[in-house]
């Protein structure tokens, strides 16, 4: 993952819409950003995941002309900052983590307002049907939901029809049901061909969304490539979940049961072992081997499994490989 | 959208317009406060039959001899009693018999105490017998534009325009820093400066109603005099609503909480509300602090406001105050373009 420059040299200059280059931000003593190079391919979406506090945020509000770098370049669009501000405004989205847009206003009225800011775009119409607020066009903006709040922040951030679209942690505070919505929503985007770059903090999301991904932790990538690429870094492995309980003595109530951890990993074919609220997680290669040989060291304990789930690996446990830590629990 | 609609300066004064019209507490305040002040202060201050002031006295003949004048109100009252009643302020003199005359117990710092003080020892002097050396009589004036009303209702309008200008910036755009919304609005192609211009035409567009109705109701009800020329007037509201918008747009340049900008707001107009000249004159204040008070952007806009609605004085006649006014339009303007956060 450290050698990329093949992949680079395949891309040409004029292709890419956002091209990052030693990009270093301090705040005080915190290095935010510390040596960061990143291409964005047109038309993709791109991801920047990372724990609370990797640098997404400042990397992306360095891309969206909102904070300056101490050092390093960042070209978008064949544009940079310092000499095309004014040109870069009109061609790119942005949706910020926290905007307040005033709650008095209606939804109509806050995109006309963002809308008026553009030389060109799509119409208030469409930005409305995009973000499937026609029921709430005439609501205020203090009535919506988290969910209608977060899809009028995506419509402010397209009624320009930008060609670059930053999203800064989209989903984050909102339910799983909005949450999907707004994946449907990215989704249409991504069809219809805009390059996309978002950050979040839940690698399900970056999984589900992003064509390419950048890991982040303490400012710099630590991996980068598509979800499955990253995932096959982790060694094609699966990893095994499930709870045991064991029946009280006496009773027929099932009470949680406790396992060693040690007699789990000396079973030949897991790797590792963690618990993560009650949930044991191995991750285990050779899946139809092992399985079997988990399932007869439980009953020897005498436990029993109360549920029982395999899966592939995903961008989490690419995380913790890579920093032996949980993405969440920063 | 029309044309109009797709003018990014016309939607940001539209939506400051509708902003300020969905909040009844602003109505409140920049429409009915006013009125309200103006009404309390033109009732408690109405010109009456001059006061009857209440007065005791220890002794009958004390007593008879104070009620025999119309200006005067007497009760009897033992000493302790009197005492009593003049702490409280039921009475504000108390005449005591002494053996060689007559003794008077008030607040010399009190102006109706000393009044009562003059008009029961003429009245106990009388009764004793004194006479005038000359022959005196009154002849009462009662003209429009020397009651208090009249007084108080140009400093009443330069306050509230100071208010209003204020508050209307100061909260409208901290509000907007600390919900992000104007890193929001800077990171959109939207002109900074159409941002601010927004705020000074929604004010203008403000300043004709809330100056009308509160003038409207002066004029009409308290019949208070409009000297002077009324487009000079308008260019002295609008000078002035600019000056305090600038000021607003200073103190809320960095803020980033409603509680700092509050305080901020306060320490700026809580020395012009009582040093301005708004209920009372400037110039009363000690010679030492005139200069500072002179230069304050509210006792420049009362002395130009008053000058105009009550001696009708010109513009030409009004130009140091109108010189501090455009200073301080133009010194926080340019300092607060500087320094402004706009994330």
């Amino acid at each position: 993952m450290t050698d990329r420059s093949g992949e680079l040299n395949s891309v040409s200059q004029a292709s890419s819409p956002l091209r990052i280059r030693g990009l270093r931000k301090a705040f005080a003593d915190v290095q935010a950003v510390d040596g960061l190079d990143l291409e964005v391919l047109r038309g993709e979406c791109f991801g920047l995941l990372g724990p609370n506090g990797a640098g997404k945020t400042t990397t992306i509000e360095i891309c969206e002309g909102l904070t300056a770098a101490d050092e390093g370049t960042v070209e978008l669009l064949g544009l940079n900052w310092s000499t095309g501000a004014d040109e870069l405004r009109q061609r790119i989205g942005i949706q910020l983590q926290e905007t307040q847009f005033p709650d008095k206003l209606t939804v109509e009225e806050t995109l006309k307002l963002f809308r008026s800011f553009y030389r060109r775009g799509i119409s208030m119409e469409e930005s409305i049907r995009t973000a499937q607020l026609e029921e709430k066009r005439k609501a205020r903006v203090g009535g919506l939901s988290g969910g209608q709040k977060q899809r009028l922040a995506m419509a402010t951030a397209l009624v320009g029809d930008p060609e670059l679209l930053f999203l800064d942690e989209p989903t984050t505070g909102l339910d799983p049901q909005a949450r999907r919505h707004l994946w449907d929503l990215v989704d249409e985007l991504k069809q219809a061909g805009r390059t996309i770059i978002l950050t979040t903090h839940y690698m399900e999301e970056a999984e589900r969304l992003c064509d390419r991904v950048a890991i982040m932790d303490h400012g710099r990538v630590i991996a980068l490539g598509t979800p499955q690429q990253l995932i096959a870094t982790v060694g094609g492995e699966d990893i095994v979940e499930f709870a045991v309980t064991h029946s009280a003595p006496g009773s027929s109530e099932q009470v949680r049961g406790v396992v060693d951890a040690a007699r789990l990993t000396a079973i030949a074919g897991v790797q590792s072992h963690r618990v993560d609220a009650g949930l044991h997680q191995l991750s285990v290669s050779e899946l139809h081997t092992t399985v079997p040989r988990i399932f007869a060291a439980l009953a020897a304990e005498g436990l029993h499994m109360s549920e029982f789930r395999t899966h592939s690996a995903t961008l989490e446990d690419v995380f913790v490989r890579l920093t032996g830590r949980n993405l969440r629990d920063e | 959208m029309n044309k109009l609609e797709l003018s990014s300066l016309y939607q940001l004064t539209m939506a400051r317009f509708r902003l300020l019209s969905r909040e009844p507490e602003a109505i409140f305040w920049i429409f009915i406060f006013p009125i309200l002040l103006a009404a309390g202060l033109g009732i408690a201050f109405r010109n009456r039959p001059a006061d009857v002031l209440p007065v005791g006295a220890t002794t009958p003949q004390l007593m008879q001899a104070m009620a025999a004048d119309p200006g005067l109100k007497a009760t009897q009252l033992d000493e302790a009693a009197g005492g009593a009643a003049l702490r409280t302020g039921a009475i504000l003199l108390l005449a005591v018999e002494i053996p060689n005359g007559v003794a008077y117990k008030y607040d010399d710092t009190n102006p109706d105490a000393r009044t009562a003080r003059m008009i029961a020892d003429r009245a106990i002097q009388a009764a004793a017998g004194q006479r005038d050396a000359v022959h005196a009589e009154n002849q009462l004036i009662h003209e429009t534009g020397s009651r208090y009303i009249d007084f108080v209702v140009p400093g009443l309008l330069g306050m509230n325009l100071m208010g209003s200008a204020i508050w209307g910036l100061g909260f409208a755009i901290v509000e907007a820093r600390q919900k992000k919304l104007l890193k929001r609005m800077v990171a959109s192609p939207m002109p900074r400066w159409q941002y601010l211009a927004s705020f000074l035409l929604s004010r203008l567009v403000m300043l004709v109603l809330e100056v009308g109705a509160f003038l409207g109701f002066a004029g009409l009800v308290f019949g208070v005099p409009f000297r002077g020329s009324l487009w000079q007037l308008a260019i002295l509201c609008v000078l002035t609503s600019m000056a305090f918008s600038a000021l607003g747009l200073l103190i809320s340049s960095r803020a980033k909480t409603m509680e700092a900008a509050s305080g901020l707001m306060n320490l700026v107009m809580l020395p012009m509300w009582i040093l301005s000249g708004v209920f009372f004159s400037a110039s009363r204040f000690p010679a030492v602090i005139q200069p500072f008070v002179r230069a304050l952007p509210l006792t420049a806009a009362n002395e130009a406001l008053r000058a105009n609605m009550l001696q009708g004085v010109g513009l030409n006649h009004l130009l140091t105050p109108v010189a501090i006014l455009l200073a301080w339009l133009v010194v926080p303007f340019a300092v607060a373009l500087r320094i402004f956060r706009w994330r």
